[in-house]
C-alpha cells in the first residue's frame, strides 16, 4: 500500500506530451488578474527538464526582441492547461544551457525529423 | 484538546484550485481506537488511552494481550494518553478517532523523535561560528573555543555547550496549518517540515 502514491495520483495530470530539452514547446498558462482569468502562451525551447512526480519542473527560453526570457513551469500546475510540442529539436545533452552563452545562427538547434526511439521500436516489432 | 497519533509517510507538494504549490508532509494519522477513558474521579486526571496501529494477536505478549482483551479491542503497536481539559461524556471505550477531527486550515502541533544524527560538532549541533579561516590559523576551522576560564572558575561549568550526540530526542514543530484531509485513506497533510524520518511515530495535536 503506497499511500503517497495514493495522494499525488490525485494531483497528477495523466495527459501530459511527450517532450524533451531541444524541443519547441507552445506552454498555455492561466493568469489571474484580480477576477478575470485569461490564457497566456510562452513559446519558446526547452533547455530543461528535472523533477519527477509531482515535483517535476521544465524551464522555456525564448528571445524576444533581443532579450532572453526563462521561465520555469511546474508540470503538474493546474495553472498550466496544454503544452504542444512544435517542432523536435537535435540536441546531445540533457541540459542545454550552453544556449545562454550563444545568439544568433548559432543558438539554432537542428530539427530531429523522427522520434529514433520510437522506430527502433517499430523496427523490433518487425 | 484534540490529538492523534499517527505514522509519517514522506514530504511532497500539493497544488490548490488556483495553482499554488503547497510544500506538505503526509502523515497517515488514526484511525486511533480507545482503550480507556480516564476520569478526575477515578484517576486523578482527564484523558483518553488510545492504540495505534492494529497488530495480529499473536504480535502481543500475553500481559499486553491481557490489557486488550480486558477493555475489548483490538491490539495496537502504541499505546498513548490524550489529555483533555475535563471528562469526556461522548467518547467511549471502543471508539475510534480518525483524521476528520482536523480541517483544513487549521492550525496544529506535531511531535516526534527527530533524526538521530550521531556525534556532532559544535559548528553543526549549537550553531558555533567556528574559527578565522585566515590570518596564519591552523586546525582551527570549527573548533568550539574557550571553554572557561583558568584560576575562577577553573572547571568547566556544567552544561557548557560542546560536542556530542545530536538529535534522536523529542521535538515538538508548532503551529503548522493543515492543508488537506483524506479520510478515507486516513492521511493529513501539513504544510512544513515535521521532526522524524519516514515511518516515525508522531503526535498531532489542536493548536489553541
Amino acid at each position: 500500500m503506497d499511500l503517497m502514491s495514493k495522494l499525488e495520483g490525485e494531483y497528477r495530470k495523466k495527459d501530459i506530451p511527450k517532450f524533451s530539452p531541444g524541443d519547441t514547446v507552445k506552454v498555455h498558462v492561466r493568469i489571474k488578474e484580480g477576477d478575470r482569468e485569461r490564457i497566456q502562451v510562452f513559446q519558446g525551447t526547452v533547455i530543461k527538464k528535472r523533477g519527477s512526480g509531482l515535483g517535476a519542473s521544465f524551464t522555456v527560453r525564448k528571445v524576444s526582441s533581443g532579450v532572453a526570457v526563462e521561465r520555469i513551469f511546474p508540470v503538474h500546475s493546474p495553472n498550466i492547461t496544454e503544452i504542444e510540442r512544435l517542432r523536435m529539436g537535435k540536441v546531445r545533452r540533457s541540459k542545454l544551457y550552453y544556449l545562454r552563452n550563444l545568439s544568433g545562427k548559432q543558438s539554432r538547434i537542428v530539427e530531429k525529423k523522427e522520434d529514433k526511439k520510437v522506430n527502433n521500436k517499430k523496427a523490433k516489432a518487425k | 484538546m484534540k490529538a492523534i497519533f499517527g505514522k509519517k509517510i514522506g514530504m511532497s507538494r500539493i497544488f490548490t484550485e488556483e495553482g499554488e504549490s503547497l510544500p506538505v508532509t503526509v502523515i497517515q494519522a488514526g484511525p486511533c481506537q480507545v482503550l480507556q477513558v480516564k476520569t478526575a474521579d477515578k484517576d486523578g486526571y482527564s484523558a483518553l488511552k488510545v492504540g495505534y496501529e492494529e497488530l495480529e494477536e499473536s504480535h502481543v505478549n500475553k500481559p499486553m494481550g491481557g490489557v486488550f482483551e480486558k477493555a475489548g479491542v483490538k491490539a495496537h503497536r502504541y499505546l498513548r494518553e490524550i489529555r483533555l481539559d475535563s471528562d469526556s461524556e461522548d467518547i467511549n471505550v471502543g471508539d475510534y478517532i480518525n483524521v476528520d477531527i482536523f480541517k483544513p486550515g487549521e492550525k496544529v502541533h506535531v511531535s516526534g523523535i527527530s533524526k538521530g544524527l550521531g556525534f556532532q560538532g559544535g559548528v553543526r549541533r549549537h550553531g558555533f561560528g567556528g574559527g578565522p579561516k585566515t590570518h596564519g590559523q591552523s586546525d582551527r576551522l570549527r573548533a568550539p573555543g574557550s571553554i572557561g576560564q583558568s584560576s575562577y572558575p577553573s572547571r568547566v561549568l556544567k552544561g557548557t555547550r560542546m560536542a556530542g550526540r545530536m538529535g534522536n530526542e523529542k521535538v515538538t514543530t508548532t503551529n503548522l496549518t493543515v492543508a488537506k484531509v483524506d479520510p478515507e485513506n486516513n492521511l493529513l497533510c501539513i504544510m512544513g517540515s515535521v521532526p522524524g524520518k519516514r515511518n516515525s511515530f508522531v503526535k498531532i495535536t489542536g493548536a489553541k
